[in-house]
């Protein structure tokens, strides 16, 4: 057989994006790795072999804290993008009847997704802010005499902007489980006389399980290795490993922010691995 | 069985009145800056408006000393078309790669999903220092484009393993028996069978690429992309421009949604027709 058909074929095929995924992703990681170990000064990077980098790092208290400070905050998103993610795909899932109907409110859901993340973090501004339209509103009803002041600019804005932003990383994975979910056990768990919390929690729950760890790995991930959020959201109050990385890069002091980055990929990949025991992603496809 | 329109229980009303307020949580605070965006001259950041104008739409082309907004569109429009028809080609590829079992499949695969998962900020780091070492000046559409291939190509490579798992062979099996060549095969059977979904990857990638800004932050070059330009303006700009910006991006990004969905439809149409 000609070409396309041999393993041959496969290799012609595959190497257009092996070659992106080598140039740009692994040899950059690599890069990072080597840079950890070099020295700096203010002006450039210096070719070494030290562990003043990681000494530093792992040394100091601060680390620890932001180290802490971003797993509060994955953890955080992770429970309400869980809680919320899970509760919308259910409704989608099992008790929007006609496919139609599924297809739009499930599309209502995704088209924020394709705009700007950045705008839509700002867009919490004029409703969280001072002045703005929440504070204004319990002020109005005589809820509150001052305005709330933790609205913006706290771990609560950024929290809050996180949720608003990768719910969805919830929601479809969930929802695409749900939907292979076959309805005659749900039918013979009705007819054996299983209420809807018991078919919910001995059927929908465990057999969602894949799009649960999916969803966690995306909104877990993102959140730990995220910078703009916390940085607009938190107006510079608090600090996460993203950040510290975003910092020293614009102190020009590569070769910490590479160890900081080393610790943190170890961390992710550390994450990803335990939940990626709970499911075959491959499979799910 | 005679089908009667069976009652909705309880938890029904619950569980919609919570997507309800979902859907609000999602589209509220757009709604807000959307609003706030034709604030009147004098009008601040929040409520209350004061007056109805065009004033920071037209403010937003004129006033050059905040950033280039015009440049820095442009460049990401650009950037984010080259991203889509290399994501679309390529992506089409690996899907048809991955189809048979080779040596070394389950490693590539597991690149892409590696490519996902690393922090954004890693892959501008690597990146950016990768550049730096070798002297190579980096630029939006060298390093820039790299760096938003590693972000579109797992979710195109995701969407062809839904598409191909799916696929029924014996469509180009009749199409061989009958003669066709591989290209052929490829050209009049499997392509069109795919288009749809090629079309989702290409929007996809497109407003993956237009509103990436973490991949971007050091593998941009000199000249910024919309985003970076975007977030340059939270830090200094305290005028509605900001929001007349925020508008504008949003509505531009649900027309290539809209585009989308209408090329979607019309292939639909043709087929049903054809």
């Amino acid at each position: 057989m000609s070409a396309p058909n041999s393993k041959r074929g496969s290799y012609f095929l595959i190497t257009p994006m092996a070659l992106v995924f080598a140039i740009f992703l692994v040899i950059p990681l690599l890069t990072i790795v080597v840079v950890s170990f070099w020295d700096y000064d203010e002006y450039r990077i210096l070719p070494d072999f030290i562990f003043e980098n990681y000494s530093y790092l792992l040394g100091s208290s601060v680390t620890w804290q932001i180290y802490l400070n971003t797993f509060k905050y994955a953890a955080l998103t992770w429970a309400f993008t869980l809680g919320i993610g899970f509760t919308v795909a259910y409704f989608l899932a099992f008790h929007v009847r006609s496919l139609t109907w599924q297809i739009i409110l499930f599309m209502v859901c995704t088209i924020p997704f394709w705009t700007s993340n950045i705008i839509r973090m700002i867009s919490w501004i004029p409703f969280l802010g001072r002045n703005g339209l929440l504070n204004q509103a319990l002020m109005g009803t005589g809820i509150i005499h001052e305005p709330l002041e933790f609205l913006l600019f706290s771990d609560f804005a950024v929290v809050l902007a996180d949720v608003h932003l990768y719910t969805l990383f919830m929601v479809v994975p969930i929802f695409n489980s749900m939907m292979r979910i076959d309805r005659s056990l749900i039918e013979a768990a009705r007819d054996n006389g299983a209420s809807g919390w018991a078919t919910l929690r001995h059927i929908i729950v465990p057999l969602s399980k894949p799009g649960i760890a999916i969803g966690s790995i995306f909104v877990i991930t993102v959140v730990m290795g995220d910078f703009i959020t916390v940085r607009l959201m938190s107006g510079g109050q608090s600090a996460s490993v993203g950040l510290q990385i975003s910092n020293e890069i614009g102190l020009l002091q590569y070769p910490a922010a590479a160890a900081s980055a080393v610790v943190l990929l170890i961390t992710v990949l550390l994450i990803v691995t335990a939940l990626l025991r709970l499911v075959d992603i491959r499979k799910e496809l | 069985m005679v089908r009667t329109r069976e009652k909705r229980p309880t938890a029904f009303y619950i569980l919609a009145a919570f997507f309800a307020l979902f859907v609000l949580f999602l589209y509220g605070p757009m709604l807000t800056i959307f609003i706030l965006s034709f604030q009147g001259e004098n009008g601040g950041l929040t409520f209350p408006m004061n007056g109805f104008s065009f004033h920071w739409f037209v403010n937003l082309f004129q006033q050059q000393a905040v950033g280039d907004f015009g440049g820095s569109f442009l460049r990401s429009l650009k950037l984010g078309a080259i991203v889509m028809v290399v994501t679309v080609v390529v992506s089409f590829m690996a899907g048809l790669a991955f189809r048979r079992r080779f040596r070394g499949d389950t490693f590539v695969f597991y690149l892409a999903i590696a490519s996902l998962i690393v922090p954004s900020i890693l892959i501008s780091l690597g990146i950016g220092l990768l550049f730096n070492i070798f002297q190579i000046q980096p630029h939006w559409y060298s390093s820039g484009l790299g760096a938003h291939l590693t972000w579109t190509f797992p979710f195109g490579l995701l969407i062809m393993f839904a598409v191909f798992n799916r696929f029924d062979p014996s469509f180009e099996e009749a199409a061989r028996d009958l003669g066709a060549s591989n290209w052929q095969t490829i050209r009049h059977v499997v392509l069109p069978m795919v288009a749809p979904s090629l079309i989702g990857v290409a929007m996809f990638s497109f407003t993956l690429s237009y509103d990436e800004f973490a991949r971007t932050l050091m593998t941009a070059g000199s000249l910024n992309t919309l985003p970076l330009e975007i977030y340059g303006m939270t830090t200094n700009v305290t005028t509605p421009v900001l929001y007349a910006l925020g508008t504008l991006t949003t509505v531009f990004s649900f027309v290539i949604i809209g585009l989308a969905f209408g090329a979607v439809l019309l292939l639909r149409r043709r087929k049903a027709i054809g």
